[in-house]
Order: structure tokens, then C-alpha cells, then sequence
């Protein structure tokens, strides 16, 4: 995981690097500068010249410089090399979705995707920080400060034998304690968030029902619920701050009474004042760099969490691969399926499609009508391979999908899906993810075939009118004509529509359909439907049930020959819905 | 000490908080601040000890009498030792104490803004982003958070010790006071620079975030669409702009951050060496030292003054690394507080709904308990009772609305409905369907008397009672996390298991509720992605089913469902709309044939009313639509 995580620093190594440098010179100046004290103050006790106290303040006040330099740099550093880090991570994460086909978006929601490049990147980014500042200066420190206690104050060295396993001790207890503690209500405060959400978004029924006392109540009482595992929680960690006061207290009645011992009983030969207190503030300097590596361990552990979950979107192998010597020409609109299965995860228990044959020829209009589950929208979404077969195999003019250059495969069949959504930005700017070089000339009569033409024109902006994000300014009809005119501007060989005129007024339906025929008869069209009307002229209908396709003919044969056809026929041109 | 600067937060919102604290916990607070100065103070006196200890040994080190210094020095150590005793005991109690107010107070700030939240009107959640409200209960809360139970108690504490060290200074040499003082002045003017710098970058890394946020949600949500354009590059060239903005902000607020604590702490540094110099010099110049004690310069008063002086820097560094906290946590509460004061839905209706016995000869006497009948308790003005029984009789007269102030969306909208009549809106997204449903149960208010119910200026009609006679089955069926059944009583809180499955089976949900892994207890969450869009809608018409009103208002849901369902949906609307006064929102025109009256609404005005085989006589607007010449929204 870190491995994994650390291959995102690249260019920001110097920076950490850098940091680090600082950080130990930092750390060494410190603890230098109560050594270089002690001397100081014993020398005044024993009164030596003004002059050599100014001298050896001078060196005292530049170390503080030095350390200063360093501890700037390094906080410079650090905010560099850290901030860097999360956006080279973020960048990586995104990147890496993009690669993704649509089997590996489907094993992850998306708002659970934002989340990862959001709050997780900012942990991680925290704990990146804190690495590099607090977690190589607080051992070092510690380390320094024992050698130097015991350099110093020798047998007086001794109390942090006793002291240090203490705090020690406590410290690991508590956070041991404490950590499984926040992370269940953290749990519980995820959820608690969760049904705020869907409290403010069921607003008007819950006004409808007039349930806002319920609803208060329900809230009262769950926020009661975390309040107290809150409280628990935020009791064992609140230890840390006596139990570091108890340990620093021990330490100075220790230094205190066996120094003054020591120091009377040897005449201040093996020791004297001056050292007692550089033993006081080496005591202090012990105990802290324990208490930052306590509040570390905290941190990296919450973290943790966060990078787990980044490293499961970095981890995830895209299952498209690319051919080796790719195909870069489509040379027709034909689609065969040959003996083809395919079901959605390796450990489906049932095939969404089970061996489908189909053939279509360059130009045909083939209508797809079939119940929800039927896999209609599976069978189209392999023609632009959206996913890969298990068995059999899916050919586009005639050549295996496989073996296509992605891009060239997948701007030669456009696809209108069924879940669409246009971006924000203006009319035009979203028409051009369909061609980024299209002419207005160009954007205009492919507007005109999915009759977008008109309404587009009835904004006072035309296609300069702003989209807002998740196309909520236009009608679900208007989003689904945009939508087709997008794919259309592709120019492609083959066109799929995935349900995507259910919005749309069955004249308008019509008159699309009909336009399709007169303006790009060689193009393919498949189209997927819920109404019979919108496929019923079609040159080939196929029915779907079960992952199968069970019935195929013009609408008339399956008139004749299909039961599922007849009856979908029979309930949506009246009389459907009231009898049974 | 440091005085929060406010970029966002408004004046007083500091003061706000305290007193809030003080009202939740009138006893706790008091005491835990007396825990904390009282821990603060004893933590201050353990330097004079070690002086005197510091003394003791000065004076028997010579002779290297233990046994006389031991006799000094043990009461001294028993003095300190009881010191710390006291200090640790308060630390540990102030402590726990502050665990507790922290989460005890932002629980009551979450149920202040929950309560709160559920009497705004709704026109607050239709302006206002669902992003934006959430943010207040995670972000603000989490600043709020840092605020009470970091910054507050830091405050308090770091300060008490400046201020007591800061006389335990002066007792011992006003001269040396004076010259930490001038460090001191130095070290307030940095984290001020440095810390405003660092939180208003802070503050623009926040958006920045939220920009990012804004961004990858909607990719994601489009990353279907972007690989199916093969869009892959663009998009990501797009989010590198945005990354690095996010990035350089985020640099600058750390960096600023981050260099506060060593410049802070190396003023000390040099501090502590410019006392321990002129310390020096003073004693060996032999000069005379000015204090309140009286003592003069000697090895055992410098050396306890440096030591104070670690103390009192370090204290003011404490209190500069909260700057960042305190600002950004006042603009939380800022913001939280705002939603707390905004204005709740009025409400001065005054007729009550209850329940009611009706007599055969018409008369309407109140009853406790639930008879299914229901009656309008009206206490007029000369003080009469008159009771009304409920029918279902909705009238609107010639009603204009206005979302804005100079933008009608209604303009002259007269509809009559009697007691189990059918009424039908029809026309395009924009017309003023739904605007009419939102007058109607008072989401938006108009002005008096335009609208009655059961001859009752809805005005007059307690909210919640109004609501309790309207049934409603929205567009977006909204479910909330919790077992199906719990879902369908709802619509009636003291619903038996017998009642909900009734309502299931009346409207055709009971079918597949019953196939379900659990059945009735089977539990939804995440917006119950484990239902089909139909599925939602069938447990959203039992919930209304269950409350059983005189009145519904049923908005048809757009979205394509597949045509075995919508027949099973629309045989549980129609199961639903039997005997009652219902008001639909069409989006299918075979929902409507069978009105009693179809309103065909064009720009806020109705166009053409009457029953459907009138409307197709007339071969207008609504032939049209029939016809399918024109899209229905």
C-alpha cells in the first residue's frame, strides 16, 4: 500500500527529501541549544568575563537562527512537497478512471469515488505532512535528548528509565482503546449524515405528511446515540493530557531530590545546577516527542483507512486491453454476434446473455423491445465494447471488436445511453463532445435530425444557453434530443439508442426516426425501446426475455409468431392496462 | 493574546457561542473553567518550589551537608509533590469534563439545526443546494468542533499561565520582565501576520476544495458518457487546471501554517538566550535588581526565569497555533447559526382537524378517539365554535403567484373541485402544474382567501392539519432507510402491520414486498438502490394509501418504467384515487381520460378546460397533445 502510494510523489521526492534534511538539522540544533545553556549558565555562576557571556550568547542566538533557517525551509518544504503529493495522487486517481471500462465503473459508485478524491486525499495529505515534519523529528529528538541526559546528567538519567516505559505504556492503552472506539462512531456519524441528506431531500414529504415532530424526534434520538459513543471515545483519548502531566511531574520530583543528593553530596563535582535543570528540560523534551509519536500513531491509523480506499481505485486493473497491432478502420456498419455469452462478473452465478446470434447488415433499422432485466441494454453495449464477451465473439464490419483501436471502434458506433446526462457549459459545447471541429453548419443539421433544432431556438441564448450541472434547466425530452444529436454529430457507422426518446412525444419520435432514414441511410441503427411504436417500422425486431432473444421478425410476423410482442402490442394500444 | 479575526464571521458570533455553552451547561462550564485556571495557576507554582529547592542546594553544596539540606529540602518536596497531586487531579477533571461539553454541545447545535431545518419552508430547500445544507452539519460542525474543544480550552489555559507567569515574573525582577516583554510584542505581531495569511488561504483552499468536489462529482457521474465519446483526455486536462489551483492554494495556507510554529518558537529561542545574557550580566555587573520580592540577582532567580520564560513562549505559541482554528471555526458557527436564524414557515392558522362524530341529521360533535370521520374546529372571532365536516371540496379563485416578486407564474388560475371529483393538469415542463400543488397544501403561500377548503380560507387551516387531509405522491419518490412497513406507516404513525399490508395489497404493492428476501421487514437503504424505480413508486402510493385522505395530489413520475409495471403502478393509482378528491399532474395523457375536468395550462394560465371527449371536440391544444403533435413534461 505505501509502496503503491509513494509512487505518486515523483517530482515533489526533492521537496520530501529536502524537508527531511531540514528537519534533522532542526532537530540537532534543538537539542544542542540546553546543552550549550546548561554550560552557559554554569559559567556565569562561576563568573567568568561579560565578554565571554556575549560571546557564547552570540553563538547561542545564531544556532536559534539556524534553527530557525531550517524549521521555515522546512515548513516550506513540506507544505510543497505534501500539497504536491495530494495533487499528483488526485491526478492519479482520475487518470486511472478514465482508463477504466465500464465493468470497472460499475464496482464503484461514484459519489463514493468523490469521497476518494476528496476527504481521503486530504488524510492522506495530512499524515503525508505530518510524516515528514513530526515523524522523523520526534524519535530523532527522542533519541537525542536520552543521549544527551545521559551525557549530561549521567546516573540522573536514570528517572526516564522508569517514566519513559510509563507514558509509554498509557500512551499505546490508550490509543489502543480509543481507536476501535472512534472508528464504530465514526460509522454511526456517517449514517447519522446519511439521513440528514435524506431528510432534507424527502423535505416536501415530510411536509406533506406533516412529520416534522417525527422527524425531530427520530434525529433527537439518534443524535443522543452519538453523542454518548462520542463522549466515551473522546474520554479515553482526553487521558492522554493527565497521563503526560503525571509522567513529567514524576520525572522532576525524581531529578529534583536525587540531584539535589547527588550535587550536595559530591560538592557539585559530578554534577551541578545547571545540569539539574538542562535534566528538567530534556525530561520535558522526552516526554513531548512520546506524545507527538502517540498523536502520530492516531493519525496514521485514520488515514489509513483513506489510503486503503484510494489504493483500492489505483489497484483495480482495467479490464479493457488494447490489441497489439490495432485495427484503425471501420469498413462498414454490419453487426454479428457469434455464439455469444457474457455475464457482468466473474462470479455471476447466470449469464446476462447466453449464446446470442444475431447478424445485421450495413444500413438496417433493427428495433429491440423486451422487459426490464431482458439484457437489451447488455446486448447493445458490447457493440461499442463497453464490456468484453465471455464466449463467442462480437464483430463490427466484420472484424472481431478486440481487434479495433478503442477510439477508432467507439467514434465509429455511437452510443446514446440510456442513463445520459449532458455537462455543464453551454448548448454547443456539450453538442461538441460529439466533434470537437464540428461547424456550426454541421452542429445545426444534426440538431434538425434529432429536432432539437426548434426549442434550441426558442431560448433567448440559442446554443449559447448554459446547461446547469445535471441538465436540470431542460425537459427530460429536450435532454434525451440534445443527447441523440451529440452521438450524432460523431457521423458514425452504426447509431444505438438505449430507450432514449421515452421522453419524447411520439410524433417528435416519428419524425426523428423518419429523418434517420432519409438523412444517413447507411448508418446502422439500433434502437432499443419501451414503446412499440418507435420500432414497429423497423427492418428487423428483436425480443428480448431472459438474456435471450427469443423472438425475431418485422412487426407484422411477430405478430404472428411472438406471444411477449403480441401482448406488450395489445396493453399500450389501449384496453392493456384495464383488462386482466 | 490574540483576538480572532473575522474575513467571514459576522460581530458577536464568539460572544454567541459562549453564552450557548453557559445555557446548556449552567454548572459544568463554571466548573470546568475553574478546573482549568485552577490546573493552569498550579502548574505556574511548581517553578517557585523548584527555585527554592534550586537555592537550598546552592547553599549546601559547599559544605555537602545532606542530612541538614534534606531537612530543608523534604517539605519543599512534599509541597510540590501535593501541588502536582491538585494540578493532575483538576487536569484530569477539566478534561473528562470538556469531553463531555464538547459532544453534548454539538449535539445540541446538530438538533438546533435539524429542528430548525424542519419548519423552514420549503422554499429553503428549493434555493438552496442539498450540497450546501449537508455541508453545515459535516464541515461546520467539524470547525465548530475544533473551536470549542481545542482552541476554547487552549485560550483559557495558555492565557491563565501567561498571566500568572507573567506576575510570578514580576515578583522576581521587573528589569528582565520588561525585556521578555519586548519578545513577546515580537512574537504576537509574526502569528498575526502569519496567521492571518495562513487563514485566509484556509478559507480559499475550502473553496477550491469545493470546487474539485463540484467537478469529479459530476465526471463521475458522467464517466459512462465520457468513454463512450472517448473523452477521456480532455476531461483530464480539464481537471489538471483545477488540481493545480487547488494544490497552490492549499501550499500557501500550509506554508504560511506551517512556518508560524519555528518562528514562533525560535523567538523564544533567542529570547531565552537574551535573558539568559542580560540575566548574566546583570549579575556579574552586580547591578541592582528591582522587584517585588526584593531578591537581588543570584544564580537561583535566573536560572527559575529562564525556565518560566520557555514556559510563557511557549504558551504564546500555543495560543498562535489556534489562530487558524478559531478563524475558521467562527465562520462555521457563522454559517450554522444562519441556518439556526432563519426564518421559520409561518404559520398562524388556527382550524383544527379532529376527529369527529357526524349524526344523521348533520350535526358534528368532537371525539378523542379515531372514528374515520373527520371534522374543521373553527373558533371564529366572537368566540363561537363552528364544526365543519371534512369533504374534500378544494377551490382555487382567480389565483395569481410569484416564486420572485415580478415574475407571475400563475396569473388568474380558477379550479373547482367537489368531494371525489378528478381533476387533471396538463401541459408543457413550465406551465404550472406544480405550482398549483404547491398552493394548494401552503409549500408557498399566497394571499388570503383565494384558495378553500371545505369553504375554509386555507389561511385560516393549521399547516399541519391542511397537510394531514392532502395525500401526496410525488415525482421523485423519496423512501427513507428502514424496513419497508416502517416505510409504508408513514403515511400513519399508529398504523397496525394488518393496516400497512392492507394499503400494500389495495394499491398492488403487496406482490412483490412479499417476494422480497425479508418481505415487509425487509430493509432499504442507500436511497433504496435495491428497488426498482416502479418498485419505489408502488411503496410511495401504499404510504399514501395508509393515511388515507379526502384529498390527493399525485404527480406522475417521467421516467421510463418499463410497460409491465407502469400498468401495475398505474392500477395502485387508480386504486388509490377511488372516492377520494384527487389533483394529477399527467405525464401520460391515459391518466387523464378518465378525469372529471382536464386543465390544459400554457405559461401559467389555463388554456382549455373540460372533460376529455369536450377537449378532443374542440381539437385545440390538448388534441393536439393527444394526437401526440405536441411533448408532455
Amino acid at each position: 500500500m505505501i509502496k503503491r502510494l509513494a509512487g505518486s510523489v515523483r517530482e515533489y521526492k526533492k521537496p520530501t527529501i529536502l524537508t527531511l534534511i531540514f528537519i534533522i538539522a532542526e532537530a540537532i540544533i534543538e537539542t544542542a541549544i540546553p546543552f550549550i545553556t546548561a554550560n552557559f549558565v554554569n559559567n556565569i555562576k562561576r563568573g567568568i568575563e561579560i565578554n565571554e557571556i556575549l560571546r557564547m550568547g552570540l553563538v547561542l542566538i545564531l544556532l536559534a537562527g539556524a534553527s530557525l533557517a531550517c524549521g521555515a525551509a522546512a515548513g516550506f518544504t513540506s507544505a510543497n512537497a505534501s500539497t504536491g503529493f495530494a495533487k499528483n495522487l488526485r491526478g492519479d486517481i482520475f487518470r486511472k478512471v478514465q482508463q477504466y471500462s465500464f465493468e470497472n465503473i460499475d464496482r464503484f459508485s461514484s459519489s463514493s469515488l468523490v469521497t476518494r478524491m476528496t476527504t481521503d486525499i486530504t488524510n492522506v495529505q495530512m499524515s503525508y505532512m505530518m510524516l515528514t515534519r513530526i515523524a522523523i523529528r520526534a524519535p530523532l529528538m527522542f533519541t537525542f535528548s536520552v543521549i544527551m541526559a545521559y551525557v549530561m546528567g549521567g546516573a540522573l538519567a536514570s528517572a526516564f528509565v522508569v517514566v519513559i516505559p510509563l507514558l509509554a505504556f498509557g500512551l499505546t492503552m490508550v490509543a489502543k482503546k480509543a481507536m476501535p472506539a472512534f472508528r464504530s462512531v465514526f460509522k454511526k456519524y456517517d449514517k447519522l449524515n446519511e439521513s440528514i441528506e435524506e431528510n432534507v431531500r424527502a423535505m416536501r414529504v415530510v411536509k406533506g405528511f406533516s412529520r416534522e415532530d417525527y422527524e425531530k424526534e427520530k434525529f433527537g434520538a439518534a443524535a443522543e446515540n452519538i453523542r454518548r459513543d462520542f463522549t466515551k471515545a473522546e474520554r479515553i483519548v482526553a487521558l492522554n493530557m493527565p497521563l503526560m502531566q503525571l509522567c513529567m511531574n514524576i520525572n522532576m520530583v525524581f531529578v529534583l531530590f536525587i540531584g539535589a543528593k547527588m550535587v550536595i553530596q559530591s560538592g557539585g563535582l559530578t554534577i551541578d545546577v545547571g545540569q539539574i535543570s538542562a535534566m528538567l528540560t530534556y525530561g520535558m523534551q522526552i516526554l513531548m516527542s512520546l506524545m507527538m509519536l502517540s498523536m502520530i500513531f492516531v493519525m496514521l491509523t485514520i488515514s489509513a483507512e483513506s489510503a486503503k480506499r484510494i489504493c483500492e481505485v489505483l489497484d483495480e486493473t482495467p479490464t479493457l486491453s488494447e490489441p497489439e497491432n490495432p485495427v484503425f478502420d471501420v469498413p462498414d456498419g454490419s453487426v454479428d454476434f457469434v455464439n455469444v455469452s457474457f455475464k457482468y462478473s466473474a462470479n455471476a452465478k447466470q449469464y446476462a446473455l447466453s449464446n446470442v446470434d444475431l447478424h445485421i447488415k450495413s444500413g438496417m433499422t433493427v428495433g429491440i423491445i423486451g422487459g426490464t432485466g431482458s439484457s437489451k441494454s447488455t446486448l447493445v453495449q458490447l457493440i461499442p465494447r463497453l464490456y468484453d464477451v465471455n464466449d463467442g465473439k462480437v464483430m463490427v464490419g466484420g472484424i472481431d471488436v478486440r481487434d479495433y483501436h478503442i477510439d477508432t471502434l467507439r467514434s465509429a458506433v455511437a452510443m446514446v445511453l440510456q442513463k445520459n446526462v449532458l455537462f455543464s457549459g453551454t448548448i454547443k459545447e456539450n453538442l461538441r463532445w460529439g466533434n470537437e471541429n464540428a461547424t456550426d453548419d454541421e452542429i445545426r443539421e444534426a440538431c434538425c435530425l434529432a429536432q432539437a433544432e426548434e426549442f434550441i431556438n426558442s431560448f433567448p441564448k440559442g446554443y449559447e444557453t448554459v446547461i446547469e450541472q445535471g441538465g436540470t434547466n431542460v425537459s427530460g425530452g429536450q435532454k434525451q434530443r440534445l443527447c441523440i444529436a451529440r452521438a450524432l454529430l460523431k457521423k458514425p457507422k452504426i447509431l444505438i439508442l438505449d430507450d432514449s426518446t421515452s421522453a419524447v412525444d411520439t410524433r417528435t419520435d416519428a419524425l426523428i426516426r423518419e429523418g434517420f432514414g432519409k438523412y444517413i441511410p447507411e448508418t446502422t441503427k439500433i434502437i432499443i425501446a419501451q414503446r412499440i411504436s418507435s420500432v414497429e417500422n423497423a427492418d428487423m425486431i428483436l425480443v428480448m426475455d431472459n438474456g435471450k432473444i427469443s423472438d425475431v421478425g418485422t412487426h407484422s410476423e411477430l405478430m404472428q409468431t411472438s406471444n411477449i410482442y403480441r401482448e406488450v402490442y395489445m396493453q399500450q394500444t389501449g384496453g392493456g392496462a384495464d383488462s386482466e | 493574546m490574540n483576538k480572532p479575526k473575522k474575513p467571514r464571521a459576522r460581530k458577536g458570533t464568539f460572544s454567541r457561542i459562549v453564552k450557548m455553552l453557559f445555557k446548556f451547561f449552567p454548572v459544568l462550564v463554571p466548573v470546568t473553567i475553574f478546573c482549568m485556571l485552577f490546573s493552569s495557576v498550579t502548574a505556574a507554582v511548581p517553578d517557585v518550589m523548584i527555585q527554592k529547592i534550586l537555592a537550598v542546594i546552592e547553599k549546601w553544596y559547599v559544605t555537602r551537608d545532606w542530612i541538614s539540606a534534606k531537612a530543608e529540602i523534604v517539605p519543599l518536596m512534599i509541597f510540590l509533590v501535593a501541588m502536582y497531586a491538585v494540578a493532575l487531579a483538576s487536569t484530569t477533571l477539566y478534561t473528562q469534563l470538556m469531553a463531555y461539553i464538547t459532544q453534548g454541545f454539538l449535539s445540541k447545535m446538530r438538533c438546533y439545526m435539524f429542528d430548525g431545518m424542519q419548519n423552514l419552508p420549503i422554499k429553503y430547500f428549493d434555493t438552496h443546494k442539498h450540497g450546501d445544507i449537508m455541508s453545515h452539519y459535516t464541515n461546520d460542525i467539524d470547525t465548530l468542533r475544533q473551536l470549542v474543544s481545542q482552541s476554547m480550552p487552549a485560550l483559557i489555559r495558555a492565557g491563565t499561565i501567561v498571566v500568572s507567569v507573567f506576575f510570578i515574573m514580576l515578583y522576581y525582577s521587573i528589569p528582565m520582565t520588561g525585556i521578555l516583554l519586548i519578545g513577546v510584542a515580537a512574537m504576537l505581531f509574526v502569528s498575526k501576520k502569519a496567521g492571518g495569511g495562513a487563514a485566509k488561504f484556509f478559507i480559499r483552499q475550502q473553496q477550491a476544495l469545493g470546487k474539485t468536489e463540484g467537478f469529479v462529482q459530476e465526471m463521475m457521474n458522467g464517466q459512462k458518457v465520457i468513454k463512450v465519446f472517448s473523452h477521456e483526455n480532455e476531461c483530464i486536462e480539464d481537471f489538471d487546471k483545477i488540481n493545480a489551483e487547488l494544490c497552490e492554494d492549499s501550499r500557501r495556507a500550509h506554508s504560511y501554517a506551517n512556518i508560524l510554529g519555528p518562528i514562533i518558537q525560535n523567538i523564544g529561542n533567542v529570547l531565552y538566550v537574551i535573558m539568559a545574557v542580560s540575566g548574566g550580566v546583570m549579575f556579574l555587573s552586580g547591578m541592582k535588581n528591582i522587584s517585588f520580592s526584593g531578591l537581588a540577582f543570584s544564580i537561583s532567580i535566573i536560572v527559575p526565569f529562564l525556565n518560566m520564560t520557555k514556559q510563557f513562549t511557549g504558551n504564546v505559541n500555543q495560543l498562535s497555533q489556534q489562530i487558524n482554528s478559531i478563524v475558521m471555526g467562527l465562520a462555521g458557527a457563522d454559517r450554522i447559526f444562519t441556518l439556526i436564524d432563519e426564518r421559520p414557515e409561518e404559520d398562524d392558522g388556527y382550524v383544527k382537524l379532529v376527529n369527529a362524530k357526524i349524526a344523521p341529521d348533520g350535526t358534528v360533535t368532537e371525539t378523542k378517539e379515531r372514528t374515520g370521520q373527520w371534522a374543521w374546529k373553527h373558533p371564529h372571532t366572537d368566540g363561537t365554535l363552528t364544526y365543519t365536516p371534512l369533504r374534500g371540496d378544494v377551490r382555487l379563485n382567480d389565483v395569481n403567484f410569484a416564486y420572485e416578486e415580478g415574475k407571475e407564474v400563475l396569473h388568474g388560475v380558477s379550479v373547482y373541485a367537489e368531494p371525489g371529483q378528478k381533476v387533471a393538469f396538463v401541459g408543457a415542463t413550465g406551465a404550472g402544474k406544480t405550482t398549483i400543488t404547491n398552493l394548494i397544501n401552503r409549500y408557498y403561500d399566497i394571499a388570503d382567501g383565494k384558495i378553500r377548503y371545505d369553504g375554509i380560507n386555507i389561511n385560516k387551516i393549521r399547516k399541519s392539519d391542511l397537510r394531514r387531509s392532502l395525500g401526496i405522491v410525488l415525482q421523485e419518490t423519496n423512501l427513507f432507510s428502514g424496513s419497508v412497513i416502517d416505510n409504508i406507516r408513514y403515511g400513519k404513525l399508529d398504523a397496525t402491520d394488518e393496516e400497512c399490508i392492507e394499503a400494500a395489497k389495495l394499491v398492488g404493492a403487496d406482490d412483490f414486498i412479499s417476494r422480497l428476501p425479508s418481505g415487509y421487514e425487509t430493509v432499504l437503504s442507500n436511497n433504496s438502490a435495491n428497488l426498482s424505480q416502479g418498485q419505489r413508486q408502488l411503496i410511495a402510493i401504499a404510504r399514501a394509501a395508509v393515511a388515507d385522505p379526502p384529498v390527493m395530489i399525485l404527480d406522475e413520475a417521467t421516467s421510463s418504467i418499463d410497460t409491465h409495471t407502469e400498468a401495475i403502478v398505474q392500477r395502485g393509482m387508480d386504486k388509490l384515487m377511488e372516492g377520494r378528491t384527487v389533483f394529477v399532474i399527467a405525464h401520460r395523457l391515459s391518466t387523464v381520460m378518465n378525469s372529471d375536468v382536464i386543465m390544459v395550462l400554457d405559461h401559467g394560465r389555463i388554456i382549455e378546460r373540460g372533460t376529455h371527449d369536450m377537449l378532443i371536440a374542440e381539437k385545440g391544444t390538448y388534441y393536439k397533445l393527444y394526437t401526440g403533435a405536441f411533448e408532455l413534461d
